[in-house]
């Protein structure tokens, strides 16, 4: 059996199995076992990788397999994995077991949450392994309506206006997405001279220039609304307020990884004229974002819409990087993704502990929880120097892929933006700093704070969980900028 | 080569401790933690001073051959693209050497220092957590083999300092000072990556090895490259010079440096006075061959601006209280003049002069300077202020302070045979060879300099004797042997032949005393003495009556010339409310504003015609037959025409 099935089988029995739970104990505890293997199943997956390749195999994608689904539109269950999608693939399991963990304690229909959020982490994975559009984009929904269930009853503030709003502009992007898929696939050369939706496939027959011109600004708009490009990203703060934990951290985490990853892996990937052509028009518009976000973030004082506008910034580097069509920014821009995924989810799920102890999320409210809750202040500390980009943490290495990739560029256009987002860099310092200034360090300011329980095992396994990688990859970054650089062969070939 | 592979444990063995101790601060009994920090600080002492042996004596090239610079340790880190890689190596050379023994020497007096100073602090092992990861960063970044390298451990020394400025965290002034030191050696960062970025594009390579290359062909690229009328070379070098600038706290990003006090005093002597704040002159002497190779105005920059930050700094340091804010600008004024030193040198021997005056003065002046530093810590641990003011006839309580503190005085204030004086004089001789201004410049610093130390000095240890609250008393056996030791140093290691070791191209110089420089110098350092004696050895209204003749003057120094107040006013007024501030509005109520009005239009619009699925037949009915009716007129006049 394919190695990669795997990894939508557990989730589904893990979802079985909770149907069959009874009481939140069991519910979390199944939980807990079913994506503790499909952590362990991504780590396999990723060595069974690195063996393969290390024996010498190197076509584009490995593992794959092929089944047919609907013969009359040539619809098939294609996957196979590279480089990318086994890095993604890999976060995605880290941030799904933290976030089981974080929600712990969840008391209302413990069962039914667990379940949703399983349910939208299996759509995240089926993404990311397949390889036929048709697929993806089902994998693709599959994904958004949990979380429209997600927000709208286990979230908090308003909910129901969060859930629909970020819904209704997900929805927005993939009827875009929709019309681009069809495009693609009505002028797609299949290796038999049908139509197809296989991506690989499509990318060896070509898309004639014109029709590029049309559905590569619908594809790459239609996955910008996940990646928060602006001005599409207004979804993103509201729905993440209303969030409960380990949803923000799924959703910032992961699910805005699709974004990103589909902007690489079908519009660019698939319509790289198009995309060289109309590059400069979203180059501005990411760039813009880039530091648009970073000040937007400066007058927050709600920790997660301070996130939210982060990420924001960082997203937008992530499509700033895919934009400048070269090997190296590429790689940074999915190392960024990587980067991100995993501190933000640390971000929300740090959130999540503060808002559980103080009920407030506002920055001002907070002081001086250095001295009450070590742990978490610490990890917040760590959080926020990876997102200013501390050497020795991911965010660096990711950074400073994508801004060395973007000056091979040597016109005036690409340099110029190249600075205006390095940039970003300082003022991503300032409302970092703000933050830790103000919320964690100084004197404590509300003596109910004085007594605030520690950190629990829980929570402190979620925490480390995330913690980790981001100090592995930004310690030692080689082998993963190898494996990752080596599949964005591909593309220039 | 493989003799030297043993340096990698210099590097490693602070971050092990930093990792051990750091994840264990909260459950470890604090004096471990400490002996555990100043076993690996030693440990790495010894290994620094045992590398330097090797290569300066052991090893030391035949008779007018170049120093070796040598690469034992080098690991592939990180690949931009097949030919731009990021390499993490150890490069023995001259300068790096000298930069090993300068931090080990000082990081290892102060770890020690600090088990007296810092005894029952709260918070003691995360203290010693952040000193491991301060020596392990600043020994990548001296050790570093490329640029990139450099920047990597910049960035981390800068977050060290950053972690221990804001070390009382609980106090507001120290958490301000912490952001403010970061934020402002961030953006001073952020025009050394630029820079990082052009030399690198157009180089091709991170690598010291290859850019440096004195023939200058591992920076033609850049050379040959014009941007708004200068070559990109010294647009990438004057970038690369504003982080090092910021580092150092160079006018004008020096703002962050005497609020960085708020820290321990400790720390102050090892971040802010001897090692970190050196940095932008290490990485100026390391690209040193690059600024000399071009052709514009990179090096004169330097050499002014490190001129006009010592004259600036030296002045504001004649009108503080505070004595350690004194000291802080008088490191800034010393760095400036390490800075005027390197600006001013030529490459190769006797033109060289300057790039070795502005090391021997780096290594000089880290060795007085944290003494001064710990020197005042023991002061301050005494009488428990900072404020000289409630200070005075110190001498007798603190014979083994005051004595130490002496001999830093005379060392800084440049009295032969002290340590400083050698430096200095190299210095100035370097100044007047290239330019009677600056050489000008150097000798009005030198006597303010020597005017402002003993004036810290005599209204410390002389002056009127104050009612203290407990008696001061003389500090710990484990505070006073670092003061002595560091005495000792500053005493004697003017007398290194430095110009044999140290020098721009590798090739041993003779240094010898400029006489006449050495006589003017000492002179008006006297004059600056005896000045100070004067108004500070016994108590008279002298000073405030001079303060009161300059009244404006002295107010813009003692202010600071407001520069602080210029950078709050453009950040608070331009960045958050000018930019920051309208973002945020624009974004939630025109962007967000546009999305809510679509979803408000669509809503509207469905009410409008949802009045035409009423559900009732009759309205159906006579739409139907209306629409019959007006399809036939239209038909049957279409087939009548």
């Amino acid at each position: 059996m394919n190695i990669l099935l795997l990894i939508l089988i557990i989730p589904a029995l893990t979802i079985l199995a909770l149907m069959f739970s009874k009481g939140k104990e069991q519910a979390r505890l199944v939980s807990a076992v079913g994506m503790g293997l499909q952590f362990v199943a991504a780590f396999c997956i990723l060595f069974a990788f690195l063996q393969e390749r290390a024996s010498g195999n190197t076509a584009d994608m490995l593992f794959t397999s092929s089944y047919v689904w609907f013969s009359p539109l040539n619809i098939r269950f294609d996957f196979g994995v590279d480089g990318v999608s086994v890095a993604l693939i890999v976060l995605t399991a880290i941030v799904t077991l933290a976030g089981v963990f974080i929600s712990w304690k969840m008391e209302d229909l413990a069962k039914e949450f667990f379940i949703s959020l399983i349910a939208l982490a299996m759509g995240v994975f089926g993404f990311f392994i397949s390889l036929d559009l048709f697929v993806m984009f089902l994998f693709y929904e599959l994904a958004v309506i949990p979380m429209y269930l997600l927000i709208g009853i286990w979230g908090s503030g308003p909910k129901e206006y969060s859930a629909m709003k970020l819904t209704l502009m997900l929805m927005a992007g993939s009827a875009f997405l929709l019309v681009g898929m069809l495009g693609l696939y009505f002028n797609s050369t299949g290796a038999a001279g049908q139509h197809t939706f296989n991506l690989m496939e499509i990318a060896a027959g070509g898309i004639p220039v014109e029709a590029q011109r049309i559905f590569f600004p619908l594809t790459f708009v239609g996955f910008g609304v996940l990646g928060a490009l602006f001005p599409f990203h207004t979804w993103s703060p509201d729905g993440h307020a209303s969030a409960p934990t380990a949803v923000s951290m799924l959703h910032a985490g992961v699910l805005m990884k699709l974004g990103g990853y589909g902007c690489y892996r079908v519009a660019v990937f698939l319509m790289p004229q198009a995309a060289s052509e109309m590059a400069w028009f979203f180059i501005l518009l990411t760039g813009f974002s880039v530091i648009y976000g970073a000040f937007g973030a400066i007058r927050q004082t709600d920790l997660k819409y301070i996130n939210a506008y982060s990420s924001v910034s960082h997203c937008g580097l992530v499509l700033f990087a895919i934009l400048m069509l070269n090997k190296t920014a590429m790689n940074g821009a999915i190392l960024q993704m990587i980067s991100h995924g995993l501190m933000t989810a640390l971000f929300f799920a740090l959130i999540g502990m503060l808002y559980e102890r103080t009920h407030t999320r506002i920055v001002q409210e907070m002081g001086g929880l250095m001295k009450v809750l070590p742990f978490i202040s610490a990890c917040y500390v760590i959080a926020g120097l990876a997102s200013l980009g501390l050497p020795g943490l991911s965010g660096f290495v990711a950074e400073m892929s994508i801004f060395f990739g973007a000056f091979e560029h040597a016109d005036m256009f690409h340099r110029v933006w190249t600075i205006l987002a390095v940039s970003a860099i300082v003022v991503t310092a300032v409302y970092i700093l703000r933050v830790v200034g103000t919320m964690l360090m100084g004197p404590v300011t509300n003596p109910a704070y004085a007594h605030l329980p520690a950190a629990a095992w829980y929570e402190k396994t979620g925490a480390l969980l995330l913690i980790l990688p981001i100090a592995a990859i930004g310690m030692a970054p080689l082998w993963l900028s190898e494996m990752i650089r080596y599949s964005l062969g591909a593309f220039f070939r | 080569m493989e003799g030297y592979t043993y340096t990698i444990w210099i590097v490693l063995l602070p971050f092990l401790v930093f990792l051990l101790t750091g994840v264990s601060s909260l459950r470890i009994r604090p004096q471990l933690a400490g002996w555990i920090g100043t076993g690996g600080i030693l440990t790495t002492l010894v290994l620094s001073l045992y590398t330097a042996g090797q290569y300066f004596l052991a090893a030391a090239p035949a008779e007018g051959s170049a120093w070796p610079t040598l690469i034992p340790v080098e690991l592939s880190w990180l690949k931009f693209s097949d030919t731009l890689q990021v390499h993490m190596g150890i490069l023995l050379d001259p300068i790096s050497i000298m930069m090993l023994v300068v931090i080990s020497v000082v990081s290892s007096m102060v770890h020690i220092y600090s088990l007296g100073y810092m005894k029952g602090e709260p918070g003691f092992a995360r203290y010693y957590a952040f000193l491991s990861l301060f020596s392990f960063s600043m020994y990548g970044l001296v050790l570093a083999t490329n640029l990139f390298q450099i920047y990597f451990f910049w960035e981390l020394v800068g977050v060290s300092s950053y972690l221990l400025i804001g070390f009382y965290y609980d106090r507001p002034s120290a958490v301000a000072a912490a952001k403010k030191a970061f934020i402002v050696t961030r953006f001073a960062d952020f025009g050394f990556l630029v820079g990082i970025l052009l030399l690198s594009w157009y180089g091709g390579t991170f690598d010291f090895a290859a850019l440096t290359n004195p023939d200058g062909s591992g920076v033609a690229g850049a050379a040959s490259a014009t941007f708004l009328g200068a070559s990109v070379l010294t647009w990438a070098l004057v970038l690369i010079f504003m982080g090092g600038a910021g580092k150092s706290a160079m006018f004008p990003l020096h703002i962050w440096l005497p609020d960085a006090m708020e820290g321990p005093t400790p720390v102050s002597a090892l971040i802010h006075a001897a090692t970190m704040v050196v940095a932008g002159v290490y990485l100026v002497a390391r690209l040193f061959p690059v600024y000399h190779l071009s052709d514009g105005p990179a090096l004169d920059i330097v050499a002014w601006t490190g001129a006009v930050t010592a004259l600036f700094a030296a002045v504001i340091a004649l009108t503080q209280e505070d004595i350690k804010r004194v000291l802080a600008y008088s490191t800034m004024s010393q760095i400036g003049y390490m800075m005027l030193a390197l600006g001013v040198s030529g490459y190769g021997a006797e033109e060289g002069l300057g790039f070795t005056a502005s090391m021997f003065h780096l290594f000089t002046h880290a060795m007085f300077k944290a003494l001064l530093f710990l020197g005042a810590g023991a002061v301050i641990h005494a009488v428990h202020s900072n404020i000289m003011g409630e200070m005075g006839g110190l001498r007798r309580y603190l014979p083994l302070t005051h004595g130490s503190f002496l001999v830093a005085c005379l060392a800084i204030a440049g009295i032969p045979p002290f340590a400083g004086f050698f430096s200095k004089d190299e210095i100035l001789a370097a100044a007047l060879h290239k330019n009677p201004v600056l050489y000008g410049i150097a000798l009005l610093v030198a006597g303010l300099t020597a005017l402002y130390m003993f004036r810290l000095y005599f209204r410390i240890f002389w002056g009127e004797e104050r009612r203290y609250a407990h008696a001061p008393h003389e500090a710990p056996p484990v505070m006073w042997a670092p003061l002595v030791f560091l005495a000792v140093l500053s005493a004697v290691c003017g007398f290194i032949p430095f110009g044999h070791f140290v020098t721009a191209d590798h090739l041993p110089a003779d240094s010898h005393l400029d006489v006449t420089i050495a006589l003017t110098a000492s002179g008006i350092s006297v004059a600056g003495i005896v000045a100070a004696m004067v108004l500070y050895r016994a108590p008279s209204d002298r000073p405030d009556r001079i303060a009161a003749s300059l009244s404006g003057l002295y107010r813009l120094a003692n202010r600071k010339f407001y520069i602080d107040e210029v950078y709050l006013a453009v950040t608070k007024r331009v960045l958050f409310n000018g930019i920051a501030r309208p973002v945020a509005w624009f974004d939630r109520h025109v962007v967000d504003g546009s999305m809510n009005g679509i979803a408000w239009l669509t809503t509207r619009t469905a009410r409008a015609i949802k009045g035409i699925q009423s559900g009732q037949v009759q309205h159906y009915a006579l739409s139907f037959v209306t629409g019959a009716v007006a399809l036939a007129a239209l038909f049957i006049y279409w087939l009548k025409r």
